[in-house]
């Protein structure tokens, strides 16, 4: 596969409601081990309500758009405006491609990845979702193909979400635990490593 | 673990049909998005107070709506952060034309929606302001954490800026005003049991017999450390000591002492916190010349109690001793 349509990219988001579905009590475990307990039960509730949604979006850039909105609409917590952004911007950056091969899709991750660090002002390190999508952002760039760098961008993001473990979380609810956050996996990175899998296995 | 529920995913909507059937003279319940304004809303001419949060914190946000306190509460799931649509909605609906406060829980979630709802309301031409409430002195270090919650501190400001706007003061003095007595505000909290969120089915944390979470939020959240079970007294102390060497309170001030329950403590054990906490405040020379007991911001049923103490001045005593209509306070009228 050269690049990403916008039929794909409605399968991907698909199969990430039912992988959240899925996944709803592991994340909502790891939540409660530094957070508040509801991080699987609020995304599937969110990607279920896109799910529903996203028959007819006829560009990549609506699609992400409207799937935004929806997160941000239906979350809640502070996963819905962070997912929310993170689609928002990607619906931005795709609109100036007119086909989503590696180099626009990495574009688009980066744009991605760049709003969610301005709405929620983290940075690496701060024990969020960032530490799984800043290296995936990374590792899109220099793999051979479209497949190769989704499948490397994923892997980022599974190593990264299991790198969060020994880390002291600085935003968030987590932050308000000290050293007691240490020892457990970000919730917020698991679920974004798990978004950005879901896509490799498809493409893959 | 028993609870009076239907359906976990249906609580949040049930209840609020069950306030709209009992507050009819005080509020109004809308759904889709989901809020709850003062039945008389919006007042033409008065500044509105919009406030939201995650629900399982009853009476807060939703009982403080009515005259003399909030024109909206955004309900959120259980826990979890409202959203930008519903407090759009919520500031549309409740708007006088002179502008919209929001008092907003610092949690991450809460400070992220509400910005969102502010960015959509401005371009709707509604002029409005937030003040961002965290009186929670639990959290010591603020440079590398979310910074310190939002806590019973938030309960105090909507009173008292609810009276200002009541009688007529403008955006910029509700604003300031707000931001006084979050400033004048120190709270902190602790927890005897954890609480169940209906969706979870299972406690959030556990506390064997013998032990207490100390510095708790108010989500359920673990504290910053947990420790043995003490008398009454003792864990008052250790509750009063860092909230009145933060502010810090100084000899001859007046204060108003606010002992929350949690939600699961009766009030009974409420009063015998507020008796040391009183008498603490005296030994430091502080007047308590105003006070609130009772579970107005909660952890659904988890036993525990937070103090907050607030250094008054003659314009807040004057906003807290003024009418309040809503189904949770309830005087002067």
């Amino acid at each position: 596969m050269e690049a990403l349509d916008v039929g794909i990219l409605t399968e991907w988001l698909t199969r990430a409601a039912q992988r959240f579905g899925a996944e709803q009590a592991h994340l909502c475990d790891l939540d409660a081990a530094i957070g508040d307990g509801d991080h699987g039960a609020n995304l599937a509730r969110g990607f279920a309500a896109v799910a529903t949604k996203m028959a007819g979006a006829e560009t990549a850039s609506g699609l992400f758009k409207m799937v935004g909105m929806t997160l941000i609409g239906t979350v809640g917590g502070a996963s819905g405006p962070l997912y929310g952004t993170l689609f928002i911007e990607m619906g931005k950056e795709a609109a100036n491609h007119a086909t989503l091969d590696q180099s626009a899709w990495a574009q688009v991750l980066a744009a991605g990845l760049a709003g969610v660090m301005a709405r929620g002002k983290a940075r690496p390190g701060d024990k969020t979702m960032i530490d799984a999508l800043a290296p995936a952002v990374k590792a899109m760039t220099g793999a051979a193909d479209l497949s190769t760098a989704l499948a490397s961008a994923a892997a980022a993001a599974r190593l990264g979400a299991a790198e969060t473990i020994p880390l002291i979380a600085h935003k968030g609810r987590a932050s308000y635990l000290g050293d007691r956050a240490v020892g457990h996996q970000d919730p917020g990175a698991t679920s974004l490593a798990m978004l950005l899998a879901v896509l490799a296995e498809l493409v893959g | 673990m028993k609870k009076l529920i239907n359906d976990p995913s249906q609580v949040v909507g049930e209840a609020l049909e069950g306030m709209a059937l009992a507050h009819p003279g005080l509020i109004r319940v809308h759904r889709t998005p989901d809020f709850i304004m003062r039945a008389d809303g919006p007042v033409r001419g008065k500044v509105a107070l919009v406030s939201g949060g995650g629900s399982g914190h009853e009476p807060m946000h939703g009982g403080f709506v009515g005259r003399g306190m909030l024109d909206a509460a955004c309900p959120g799931a259980i826990f979890t952060s409202p959203t930008p649509d519903q407090m759009l909605e919520a500031t549309k609906a409740v708007d006088g034309g002179v502008g919209v406060l929001h008092i907003v829980k610092n949690y991450t979630g809460d400070v992220l929606n509400f910005e969102m709802a502010a960015d959509l309301a401005k371009e709707e031409q509604i002029n409005v302001k937030a003040v961002v409430t965290d009186d929670d002195v639990a959290v010591q270090d603020s440079l590398y954490t979310a910074g310190r919650r939002g806590v019973g501190g938030t309960v105090l400001a909507e009173k008292i800026c609810g009276a200002a706007a009541e009688t007529g003061a403008d955006l910029d003095a509700v604003t300031q005003l707000c931001r006084d007595v979050n400033a004048s505000v120190r709270s902190m909290g602790i927890a005897l049991s954890a609480c169940t969120v209906p969706h979870a089915g299972k406690p959030s944390f556990s506390l064997g017999e013998d032990e207490i979470e100390f510095g708790i939020g108010i989500h359920g959240e673990p504290g910053r450390n947990r420790m043995k079970h003490e008398r009454a007294d003792q864990l008052t102390e250790m509750l009063m000591e860092p909230i009145m060497r933060d502010l810090p309170f100084k000899r001859g001030d007046h204060a108003l002492l606010f002992v929350n329950g949690m939600g699961g403590t009766p009030l009974i054990e409420l009063y015998v916190v507020f008796r040391k906490a009183a008498s603490i405040a005296a030994q430091h020379g502080i007047t308590i010349s105003r006070s609130l007991v009772g579970s107005y911001i909660t952890s659904l049923e988890m036993a525990g109690t937070s103090i907050s103490l607030l250094r008054l001045d003659d314009r807040m005593v004057r906003y807290w001793d003024a009418p309040v209509v809503t189904p949770a306070l309830r005087w002067g009228a």
